[in-house]
């Protein structure tokens, strides 16, 4: 078998993604600047090949789709259209079928259910070229984690056809907030990226704001007024169980992040009304301070390396995003528009910064690279703050506040070259979004 | 609607322990004659407004909240006056500690509101520590922009919302 090699040309900055619709070309998403044309798929409901599969069959088509789509690289032929049905996850495919109704990619699955075991397969074809894209591949897991698995398959799909990482095996930790603006509840949740899955951490007794997750996905730290004043907290995801960090009477900390390695939280202290930037071993609890001024230093966060740290600072004056060693030391400043930067958050990839930019009484989400070039404003909008990096550095989650005394705060995503803007379900409002790594 | 109940039950509470406190208006040398002498009027009510020796005196008659323009902490001429008599009122009525809050409006990213309002409840603290009040007797913490008192975007509610309050604490159960 010939395997097929895609070409990808992945211009990540100025980037707009587009498809190559190239009929006769190979399957293909080009991620450059051009014209957006989303790759038309078919997924037929899987085939279930154990007794209790059935209803599993079609839902974890239905999620790959609702994935795929969710993207805005891809766009699902409906079955309604389909000339051919697939029946057997081995026999052949009838490509012409697909290609008369222009399906330029075609994804098979099928699930078997045994106890509380899930096995799921599934097969991605270039329907224009006639040949399969890649090998088959097999997922297990649990039933209750049934849409992991299409996540799975979907994050498979999408990194054969673009080149790139998938994020859809990911989850998100964020404030889920009800109440009006006077008397807001504030309590942590963690979700599937799609909304799925809700959980809740923290109950709404005392503030909670900005949770983070940890390298490896399976703990947060956050803040929480719940001695009265700000402190940071870990929480382990799975336990529920937390713990406070440390720090002396008669200040704050707060706006923690965990370093590369999962063993250092970089955070804000304040005293005396003055906030810095310090570093805390998180087993030690031993801290270390890394900015020394009067200027108010917040929103740190790690280069993927571990080795520098990108935060704001108002310094100069007003709010701007600065990069220092993670030991501390000079920092350069590299946000130079019209306008307030902050919460500054290094990209997974390591070559872009997204921030939350004021200006002109809007607020916008951007991108720019490391040096403060090639900035570029994603969203604008009455409040928006607060980005995060899906796994793959190509999208970006925030939390976007309405206007007025009804004004409520939901959380929205959208890719890095602007496109795709859309909300992010969820049961309450939510803000603080964290995006966690791709899980294992 | 939790917190304003509970707020309300708290200065009913107040209330009631200023009355059976008789350290408050017996024993205390500092609150006797006011106390007395409101007494005498027969108007005075322990721990109501017209009580000058009450949370509810300081947070009304004293004032307990100083404003802030935007994205500043310097303490306007009518943020010192305010803060002058709140001075006052603490070097009066020893036995109160105070929590300084410092809040921001919402025009601001989250960190950075949390810090300046640490930067306003702090220049509150600076302010009536340099009129005699003991360091030990103030505290600061910052809400950000996450307790507004008022909801609308404009600047009518902003500039309430951007204010550093001065909190009461103990004092009542001394």
């Amino acid at each position: 078998m010939i395997v097929r090699i895609l070409s990808l040309c992945l211009a990540l900055i100025g980037g707009v993604a587009s498809v190559a619709q190239a009929q006769d070309g190979p399957l293909r998403i080009e991620i450059t600047e051009g014209v957006i044309e989303p790759l038309p798929f078919a997924v037929p409901s899987f085939q279930p090949e154990s007794g209790d599969a059935g209803q599993m069959a079609v839902d974890l088509a239905r999620v790959v789709s609702e994935d795929l789509v969710g993207s805005g690289l891809f766009r699902e032929v409906p079955a309604s259209a389909y000339i051919s049905t697939v029946s057997d996850f081995n026999a052949p495919i009838q490509y012409a079928d697909w290609k008369a109704i222009n399906a330029q990619a075609l994804i098979t699955g099928a699930v078997s259910v045994s106890g509380n075991t899930l096995n799921v397969k599934f097969r991605l074809y270039d329907v224009f070229s006639g040949a399969e894209l890649g090998s088959g591949l097999q997922f297990s897991g649990t039933v209750d984690g049934w849409r992991r698995m299409a996540h799975k398959v979907a994050d498979a799909v999408y990194s054969r056809i673009t080149g790139e990482g998938g994020y859809f095996d990911s989850r998100v930790v964020y404030v889920s907030e009800t109440g009006p603006k006077d008397d807001r509840a504030k309590r942590l949740a963690v979700m599937d990226y799609d909304g799925a899955n809700v959980r809740y951490l923290t109950d709404s007794s005392s503030i909670v704001l900005a949770p983070r997750f940890s390298p490896s996905g399976d703990r947060i730290l956050y803040t929480s007024y719940e001695s009265g004043f700000p402190r940071i907290y870990v929480l382990d995801i799975g336990s529920v169980q937390r713990r406070v960090l440390e720090s002396a009477e008669g200040t704050m900390s707060f706006a923690p992040r965990f370093s590369p390695s999962g063993n250092t939280v970089v955070y804000s202290l304040t005293q005396g009304g003055n906030t810095d930037i310090y570093t805390m071993d998180i087993n030690t609890g031993q801290s270390t301070r890394l900015t020394n001024t009067p200027a108010i230093e917040t929103a740190p966060s790690y280069s993927p390396d571990g080795s520098r740290i990108v935060f704001e600072s108002d310094r100069s004056g007003s709010q701007q995003l600065y990069i220092m060693p993670a030991t501390g030391g000079e920092a350069t400043r590299i946000s130079f528009g019209e306008g307030r930067y902050g919460t500054p958050v290094w990209s997974p990839r390591g070559d872009l910064v997204a921030f939350t930019k004021q200006n002109k009484g809007r607020f916008h989400i951007g991108v720019m690279r490391l040096d403060g070039s090639e900035e570029r404003l994603l969203t604008a909008s009455f409040l928006d703050e607060g980005p995060t990096w899906a796994p793959n550095g190509r999208v970006i989650m925030f939390a976007r506040e309405t206007q007025g005394a009804g004004g409520a705060s939901s959380l929205y995503s959208v890719d890095i070259s602007g496109r795709n803007l859309k909300p992010v379900r969820t049961q309450e409002g939510g803000s603080d979004p964290s995006w966690s790594p791709l899980q294992k | 609607m939790n917190r304003i109940l509970t707020a309300t039950l708290l200065i009913a509470a107040l209330a009631v322990s200023a009355c059976t406190n008789p350290d408050r208006f017996g024993a205390d040398g500092m609150n006797n004659g006011a106390a007395n002498g409101a007494g005498l009027n027969g108007g005075i009510i322990p721990g109501s407004a017209n009580d000058p020796a009450s949370t509810a005196y300081f947070q009304q008659a004293v004032g307990d909240r100083v404003l802030f323009l935007v994205d500043q902490s310097n303490l306007t001429p009518e943020g010192q006056a305010t803060l002058d008599g709140q001075a006052a009122w603490l070097n009066t009525n020893t036995d109160y500690q105070a929590v300084i809050e410092g809040h921001a409006d919402e025009q601001g990213t989250r960190e950075y509101n949390l810090a300046l309002g640490a930067r306003r409840a702090n220049a509150a603290r600076e302010y009536l520590i340099s009129r005699g009040i003991a360091a030990s007797r103030l505290r600061v913490v910052s809400y950000g922009k996450e307790r507004p008192i008022e909801v609308c975007s404009s600047e009518a509610c902003y500039a309430k919302n951007r204010r550093a309050v001065t909190v009461l604490a103990g004092g009542l159960t001394s």
